[in-house]
């Protein structure tokens, strides 16, 4: 993960702060940075978003190809997920530098939407054992400002809200070999229902409290951070510890109740973005990277 | 109470084109033709090409008789002497410390040019060279000034003065070299209750303003006392408005810092960095600014 290196005096100053509730950019434990979101940002994929939030920038993009489904799921989709650092994002990652890092998120994402109730796979079935829906999910991490798994879940989200898979009809021939006809009209798709799409929140333990979306120079001053990914009624998903020190079962329990009230609160936040911005609709004025 | 805002990204332009004062820039962008007239002498940033000179760096044209020369406006910092830097160590060496600087090359300090405690003059001795990592080690911040410059353009630093030294707790921002604007002094105890030095390299250090001048202020004892609340909130808002004012590309200096320092005192210290809050801070101090000179 990209790092700060910062002398005694200010890390003593960052973890004085959060124990009075002001961080250094005079925000709460509780608080986020300002994101902003956008999708439909990349135009040969079914479906993409991007993410900023503070100086952590991620662009998710879904493509939605045809496979066969896995032997033990005959009649499911899935989801395949990759990670990819850009060395744009902090000098670490140039070469093979951020493999290992890329590696663990994919692993933390494929835990997270391990869970039945993600994402409805039953709908990319297309013929039970034959044909399905394989959606691969990239991420691409263009600039590290700290918290990453955040910034990726939320855009993953906003990316599947996005995903417009097109319409298939099976048809059967006479000598019983089936064909699948894609629909002619581009605008005759199908959506994923997003709503138990789980959101990552990242709390680190700074002193002897949690913060939630710190910055480098906070991640700096965590031993240990807990990953938890709730979805929008407040159920969790996965728990993950990271970092090199030690959490106590009470701390655990208090991040998790944290964890648990800031994911839903941004859920309702980025559901009502996203409906914002497809209630604009096509007068949607497009930033994309040149804004 | 959880506030998380998400928002859709847009345009943003920069807060209005303020009136070019003194005539206009000349501004160019990397391959464009600045003159085609031989007689100048090409300097920094430029080259010749086909009887054509031609800028390398984008940024403003500087004439000074015949030597034309293109300083740029987004560049590492360029050490000149007597420049005040804050900066970090990344290594311990064996007689001199590498000092980050945000330049191209890392800067040095040579142990000869630190102050030792208590302010003796005496030679450095084997013992001193072994004990240097009780001075400073890798990761601490330290203000100095530059001593010279080496012939590949690596600076040299030296804290032979009491207002030099290790710095202790507060909040570093780090900002564009070219926004920091020259000036006589770059230490600065802003009446809003902290202390600010803007480093030319383009680090700001933003502290509490310590109790009393002691002697060993220039030394290597930091207090580790928690900072009261009131300091702190002090020392964010005014990080904040350093970034709003970065973000808006203004000069940095004490004035246009304390100027936007009041313009944001309505708003919560965590709303001056939404981009709203911060267009309307900045077109205030602009407008003070220029009242100040009009």
């Amino acid at each position: 993960m990209a790092s700060v290196v910062l002398s005694e005096a200010e890390k003593l100053y960052i973890v004085h702060g959060v124990q009075e509730d002001l961080r250094v950019d005079g925000r709460g434990c509780e608080d986020y940075r300002c994101a902003e979101v956008e999708t439909d940002v990349v135009s040969n994929t079914s479906g993409s978003a991007r993410v900023k939030l503070g100086h952590t920038d991620v662009l998710v993009g879904v493509k939605a190809e045809m496979g066969t489904p896995k032997l033990e799921k005959p009649d499911e989709g899935y989801l395949e997920f990759f990670v990819d650092c850009s060395a744009n994002a902090t000098p670490e990652f140039e070469g093979r530098g951020g493999e290992e890092l890329g590696t663990e998120i994919a692993n933390t994402l494929y835990r997270v939407f391990r869970s039945e109730s993600s994402v409805d796979l039953k709908s990319l079935c297309i013929n039970p054992r034959e044909h399905c829906w394989v959606l691969y999910v990239d991420i691409l991490l263009l600039e590290c400002g700290g918290n990453l798994f955040d910034a990726i879940s939320i855009a993953v989200k906003a990316a599947l809200f996005n995903t417009r898979i097109p319409k298939v009809r099976v048809l059967e021939d006479e000598e019983g070999s089936k064909e699948i006809e894609l629909s002619d009209d581009p605008y005759d798709c199908i959506r994923l229902n997003v709503d138990d799409v789980p959101c990552i929140v990242t709390l680190s333990k700074i002193g002897y409290r949690h913060v939630v979306d710190a910055t480098l120079q906070e991640e700096a001053c965590s031993l240990a951070s807990l990953l938890i990914s709730v979805t929008s009624k407040g159920a969790l998903t996965s728990v993950k510890k990271m970092g090199k020190g030690s959490l106590d079962p009470e701390s655990i329990f208090e991040m998790m109740e944290t964890g648990k009230r800031v994911g839903k609160s941004l859920h309702i936040a980025l559901q009502k973005t996203l409906d914002e911005e497809e209630s604009l609709g096509s007068s949607r004025q497009k930033v994309g990277f040149l804004g | 109470m959880a506030a998380v805002s998400m928002r859709l990204p847009v345009v943003r332009k920069a807060v209005g084109p303020s009136a070019p004062r003194g005539g206009e820039k000349h501004l160019v962008a990397p391959g464009d033709t600045i003159t085609t007239d031989t007689g100048y002498m090409r300097g920094h940033g430029t080259y010749v090409d086909e009887e054509k000179l031609i800028a390398s760096v984008a940024g403003a044209v500087e004439r000074v008789n015949k030597l034309v020369c293109v300083r740029a406006l987004k560049t590492r910092y360029n050490g000149e002497v007597g420049d005040i830097v804050v900066g970090r160590i990344t290594e311990v060496q064996q007689k001199r410390w590498k000092v980050e600087t945000n330049s191209r090359l890392d800067s040095v300090l040579l142990l000869s040019s630190m102050n030792l405690p208590g302010g003796e003059l005496r030679r450095r001795s084997a013992a001193d060279e072994l004990a240097m990592r009780d001075y400073l080690q890798e990761g601490d911040l330290i203000s100095a000034e530059v001593q010279s410059i080496f012939s590949d353009g690596a600076v040299s630093l030296h804290t032979r003065s009491l207002k030099y030294g290790k710095l202790g707790q507060g909040v570093l921002v780090q900002v564009s070299p070219s926004l920091v604007k020259r000036q006589k002094t770059h230490f600065h105890d802003l009446p809003c209750g902290a202390s600010v030095i803007l480093g030319n390299n383009g680090f700001i250090w933003i502290y509490p303003t310590p109790e009393q001048k002691d002697e060993e202020a220039g030394g290597f004892t930091t207090s580790l006392e928690p900072v009261p609340l009131s300091d702190r909130e002090v020392i964010s808002r005014l990080r904040n408005c350093i970034v709003a004012l970065v973000t808006q590309k203004l000069m940095l200096f004490d004035t246009s810092i304390l100027y936007c320092y009041e313009a944001s005192l309505p708003h919560q210290i965590k709303d001056i960095l939404k981009p709203e809050v911060m267009e309307e801070i900045v077109l205030e101090t602009r407008q003070r600014l220029l009242d100040l000179e009009g």
